[in-house]
């Protein structure tokens, strides 16, 4: 039975169940009519107390046979392999499973008629996996549906006029919201588990220090027949370098014409200024990075090339002036929003203390409303930075994929995230070096922006703190 | 029930001008005909007031009363609220500091406030009062600005308490030093007139006897208008009191005659407790 | 001293006050910076845009000959759907210009029409065999290069080796354009079909299919558990609690993780290790959902937080239990607040390109996506893609393609701005 109807029937079943609960509670409601007794809670709790008897256990069961039931028949049907096949290695295995498992698909179960030895084994094997898939299916359906009905019949046996029925579905509510609020946790453990099971793996084939310290990136050829892998280099030190060129270059865009739009909006701008430039200056934070992008690659490259070449320089093609130019811009609003909340929340009473001296505004606003909000600004210069350094888009389509390690912004760079890109996109299988290595950078960014991301939101709330 | 009427009665007196000595022969601020709005809403009604050197005036009354407006008109710091305007004329020594011509920032250079919050700037406390001499570049060297300081500081009974910790932040310090500070601060500029808006409200018994002592001091060189929630304070600092209401300056005259034999009924009424 | 001091000040006050202006200045200049970057930013891109909404279309007059195509009236319908008919396109092209003789000239002839010509022939023809033996105009769709030269966007003066389109070609289309057999019209192809090696075939129903799919997975996946766990932070979670503040932690930081990470969390394992199928709605939402949730979480906090605790004081008073008060008062109250908020997140997502290309969805894919575990493509990617491409005409439809996506990021955005203003409540 296809999982769409398998799922009609558990809600039909779970109605079901949530009418009859509530039936049956009406109906212990009317025979207790002149007794003491009256119900704990509304019929329809009752109900809803039925159909979750129904349906949690039977979801569980389902959730769990559904994440994991490709793994087993996988490596079941692995098992009913001829002895020498099942010797290859992990990655041959892999391939030969991806064909078993689309040749199962094909067709219906065709008839192992095939003369050639190899092709038969392949055959066998798929027949052997649409079987076990077809069993597994089965037994889904019916352990799912008799789950249901068990839990069913359990739960009708709970309505009684004592049984606490609302408690018991708020308790189950409670525990969902509960549920709900600990995927942040869960997805940061996901992060961490994909990117360090991975980078594990690739710090056994190319030692930390060589990753950390190496000059050379060149993942695609291999530079000595006796290097790990023989696929490559993996010094990720240029783009490191690539990387920070890059924010460097959007910062010293984004953070003075951030900071100061935050400022004439905050401290100059009237009301009726603020609403209309505030909105238009966020449009800038709602584009799209991969129009960032194609206006990066297509439109300002060419641009700061032409003006470069004007001026005697011969700028690449692909500059990483070009990609942290308007990746800056993108980081404007940002940096503005964040700036102006902080000087907001800088208490009137310190300007008035300026301007009763006779302070003019902008004398107030660098010795005295600056220097309080300092902390707050330089958290959300921390929290720009770590957007810069992770974002994507523009560079991939604007700064190019050369690894040089160079520090002049006329140049081509690549970046921690570019390679991640260029490692991962394509069809690869998933464990060679080159793979890993992709999740090795990303554990590096992942780390670097972390770190950045708990010192800002730790200044920025004990900042609030201190003016609240 | 009855009572609550005829308590009602008695705000109900009828304020037609101002009682009192509201003149001086020797004024430092003149206020005519002076009405402040905070949008289409009438804030204060009419004030007529001479402030004379070297004198303290204390201005008391219920809260929302808008002697803290007044008091801010007299320094022009209403300007940072957009939507606050004032009509009549205000002079400083004969010189009208809502003219066009009068610069603000002189003004406030002139006329120096401490705060109802003592708001020392997040910084040393030698650049908190260091700060508005930085400003108008009134020190030509280092040695001038650090006498400047520690002048600054003798004078408002600050020095001896901090002089070894003159570069920890000003905010490290209690609400009275503090307050202390702020009048250093201001000091250092050397004004002529100093404007205190409940400059002890939140500060305890013993660091307002210390802040009023100072007041007093510092009257020998200064003239000074306080502002005061604490009718015991106004009768202890201040030469001559005044008293509004719902925006209008009902009384002024000589402290002790406003306490002991109040001309107005309202100010009676408030004085004696039975409102406020 | 008194005096001299007023004069020292009033000495400053010029220099102070020019400092002051160009202080001012500094503002509004960094203002007006970014709002020029905006202006020229949008329209560039209309520029290169708009004309991608039009295309090209040929006139040719085509005999239908029975005997090239070895078929006649009374075929069936297999025999005439699998007839070639791109020999007659090619038969009529040189009947017109009978002076082509060279092979690459021959060969450059063919492409004055999309390879499409012979499909759309094929498709009259099984709709009317009655066509067969006759003689009949058709508007076919013209190649790219066509296209793109009769815009305007090719420079004839430039050498001819610089040019894409030569001057054999150049003298063809000119005769064309006298014998009024080219056309412009509005280019309908482009919003209904799907991605396509040739640029004047290609269209975005595949990628704003994709993007819908994946839309409704991240939607339908983010905002109960995002509002589920809104609720339980604000009215349930104990306060000073570990776990919370683990919690809490985790939300804001999550905000601003990059979203390539999250891509290699996707990768990982969601296909790798869950064996999601690559490439598919289904996982692009999975991972979109991961990424807009602490966006949504972190608004909708905020709405149920602004929700005055006198109301649900006045719930409690009568007896409500927590979560009936919850979700029979605080809820509904704070869901302007929520909604808004999810529409923000939504439209982040539908712009995020990122972690999409790391689950495979840049795979070259021309069919429309029927269902959320079919490979396809959204906006954002096609835009990416077609970015690469060096053909011209790729360049306007990526341009024509970004307005489109702006155009869905505006009204949603718009929309969320209406909500705000209709429901805002003042407490």
């Amino acid at each position: 039975m296809p999982i769409k109807f398998l799922l009609i029937t558990l809600l039909a079943l779970l109605l079901f169940g949530y009418f009859i609960g509530r039936k049956r509670s009406l109906a212990l409601k009317a025979n207790n009519g002149g007794a003491k007794k009256t119900l704990h809670s509304l019929p329809k709790y009752y109900g809803f107390l039925v159909s979750l008897w129904a349906g949690i256990p039977a979801l569980i069961i389902l959730l769990l046979w559904t994440a994991f039931d490709t793994t087993i028949i996988t490596s079941m049907t692995v098992s009913q392999l001829p002895e020498q096949t099942q010797q290859l290695s992990q990655d041959e295995l892999g391939l030969l499973m991806n064909e078993i498992i689309n040749l199962s698909q094909a067709d219906k179960i065709s008839d192992v008629s095939a003369n050639d030895a190899k092709m038969l084994i392949k055959q066998t094997a798929a027949n052997n996996f649409a079987r076990f898939s077809h069993i597994s299916n089965l037994a889904k359906t019916v352990l799912v549906l008799v789950m249901a009905l068990m839990g069913l019949l359990l739960g009708l046996r709970y309505i009684r006029a004592e049984t606490r029925a609302r408690n018991y579905v708020e308790t189950a509510i409670k525990l969902t919201m509960m549920g709900c609020a600990s995927i942040a946790i869960l997805t940061t453990f996901g992060i961490i588990f994909s990117v360090l099971l991975e980078s594990l793996q690739f710090f056994k084939a190319v030692p930390i220090t060589e990753f950390l310290f190496g000059t050379t990136w060149s993942p695609q050829t291999a530079i000595r027949p006796d290097q790990v892998g023989s696929s490559g280099s993996f010094g990720a030190l240029p783009l490191f370098v690539g990387t920070l060129l890059i924010a460097f270059i959007a910062m010293l865009v984004a953070v003075p014409l951030g900071l100061m739009s935050a400022i004439y909006l905050s401290e100059y701008a009237s009301q009726k200024v603020r609403t209309v430039v505030k909105p238009i200056l966020e449009i800038l934070a709602g584009i799209p990075t991969v129009v960032y992008g194609f206006f990066a690659a297509l439109t300002v490259a060419p641009v700061i090339r032409d003006m470069g070449e004007s001026m005697g320089f011969h700028p690449a093609s692909e500059s990483a002036l070009a990609a942290g130019l308007v990746m800056g811009v993108m980081i404007i609003p940002f940096v503005s929003s964040l700036s102006d909340d902080v000087l907001s929340a800088v208490p009137q009473a310190m300007r008035d203390g300026s301007y009763g001296m006779g302070a003019t505004k902008s004398e107030t606003i660098k010795k005295v409303v600056i220097p309080a909000a300092l902390p707050g600004i330089v958290a959300g210069i921390l929290l720009a930075a770590s957007r810069a350094i992770g974002e994507t888009m523009i560079v991939v389509m604007a700064a190019g994929l050369a690894a040089k390690m160079t520090v002049n912004p006329m140049e081509a760079v690549t970046t921690v995230t570019v390679q991640i890109v260029t490692l991962l996109t394509g069809d690869q299988e998933f464990d060679s070096p080159k793979t890993l290595a992709a999740f090795a950078l990303g554990l590096g960014l992942f780390m670097v922006t972390l770190i950045l991301n708990v010192i800002s939101l730790h200044v920025v709330r004990k900042y609030r703190e201190q003016y609240e | 029930m009855t009572e609550a009427i005829e308590k009602r009665d008695e705000f109900d007196v009828e304020i037609k001008g101002t009682v009192g000595k509201p003149f001086a022969d020797d004024p430092k601020f003149e206020s005519r005909n002076v009405d402040v709005f905070y949008g289409d809403k009438q804030a204060i009604f009419d004030v007529n007031l001479d402030i004379a050197k070297n004198e303290i005036v204390a201005m008391i009354g219920p809260s929302g009363c808008g002697k803290s407006t007044y008091l801010r008109c007299l320094n022009r710091m209403n300007d940072t609220i957009p939507i606050c305007r004032v009509t009549g004329h205000i002079k400083l020594d004969g010189e009208d500091i809502y003219d066009k011509h009068q610069d603000p920032v002189l003004l406030r250079a002139r006329v120096g406030m401490v705060f109802q919050k003592a708001n020392p700037f997040p910084k040393s406390i030698y650049d908190n009062v260091a700060y508005g001499a930085r400003l108008h570049g009134l020190t030509s060297n280092k040695t001038e600005l650090d006498d400047l300081v520690e002048k600054s500081l003798i004078r408002a009974g600050l020095f001896k308490e901090v002089k070894d910790d003159l570069h920890k932040p000003g905010t490290g310090l209690s609400g009275g030093q503090q307050q202390r500070l702020c009048i250093a601060r201001t000091i250092a500029v050397d004004p002529e007139v100093i404007l205190m808006d409940e400059p002890t409200s939140a500060l305890d018994p013993i660091a307002t006897a210390l802040i009023e002592e100072l007041m007093i001091e510092l009257s020998a060189k200064y003239t000074i208008a306080i502002v005061t929630h604490s009718m015991q304070q106004a009768a202890r600092v201040s030469n001559r009191t005044a008293y509004f209401h719902l925006g209008k300056l009902v009384e002024v005259n000589d402290t002790d005659s406003v306490f002991t034999n109040p001309e107005h009924q309202l100010t009676e009424n408030y004085i004696t407790g039975r409102f406020g | 001293m008194k005096q001299s001091n007023t004069d020292k000040i009033k000495a400053s006050l010029k220099k102070r006050y020019a400092k002051e202006r160009r202080f001012r200045l500094y503002g509004l200049i960094s203002i007006a910076i970014s709002f020029l970057f905006l202006l020229v930013l949008l329209v560039n891109i209309s520029i290169k845009g708009l004309p991608a909404f039009h295309q090209t279309y040929v006139k040719l007059d085509v005999t239908i000959d029975a005997n090239v195509l070895g078929i006649d009236k009374n075929s069936d319908h297999e025999a005439l759907f699998s007839a070639d008919y791109s020999i007659i396109i090619t038969k009529t092209l040189k009947k017109m210009f009978p002076d082509v003789k060279s092979r690459k000239q021959k060969r450059a002839l063919k492409k004055l029409v999309s390879n499409s010509a012979a499909y759309d022939l094929r498709d009259a023809v099984t709709a009317n065999p009655n066509l067969i033996g006759t003689t009949h105009s058709f508007w076919f769709l013209a190649k790219d290069d066509v296209d793109v030269y009769a815009k305007g966007n090719i420079d004839r003066n430039l050498a001819e080796t610089e040019r894409r389109v030569k001057d054999f070609q150049l003298a063809w289309i000119d005769q064309l354009e006298k014998e009024g057999r080219l056309k412009q019209r509005f280019n309908s192809r482009f919003f209904t079909s799907g991605d396509s090696r040739e640029p004047e075939q290609a269209g975005i129903k595949g990628a704003m299919v994709g993007s819908l799919l994946t839309m409704l997975v991240t939607l339908s996946l983010s905002f109960p558990i995002a509002v589920g766990a809104a609720v339980y932070l604000e009215e349930f979670a104990p306060k000073n609690n570990r776990w919370v503040d683990i919690i809490e932690i985790n939300i804001n930081n999550l905000a601003a993780v990059p979203s390539i990470v999250f891509g290699l969390l996707g990768l990982a394992v969601f296909i790798a290790f869950f064996g999601v199928p690559r490439s598919a709605p289904l996982v692009g939402g999975l991972v979109l959902s991961l990424m807009t949730l602490p966006t949504i979480i972190i608004a909708s906090r905020a709405a149920i937080k602004s929700v005055p605790s006198s109301i649900r004081e006045a719930a409690y008073g009568l007896g409500a239990s927590r979560v009936q008060t919850t979700f029979h008062h605080t809820l509904p109250l704070a869901m302007p607040g929520i909604l808004t908020g999810t529409i923000i997140g939504m439209a982040q997502a539908l712009g995020e390109t990122a972690p999409l290309l790391m689950i495979g969805m840049v795979a070259f894919v021309a069919d429309i996506p029927q269902g959320i575990t079919d490979p396809s493509t959204v906006l954002p990617v096609q835009i990416y893609l077609w970015s690469d491409s060096p053909e011209r005409a790729f360049t306007e439809r990526t341009s024509a393609a970004i307005m489109v996506l702006l155009g869905f990021l505006i009204v949603m955005n718009f929309l969320a701005v209406l909500l705000r203003k209709h429901f805002e409540r003042r407490w």
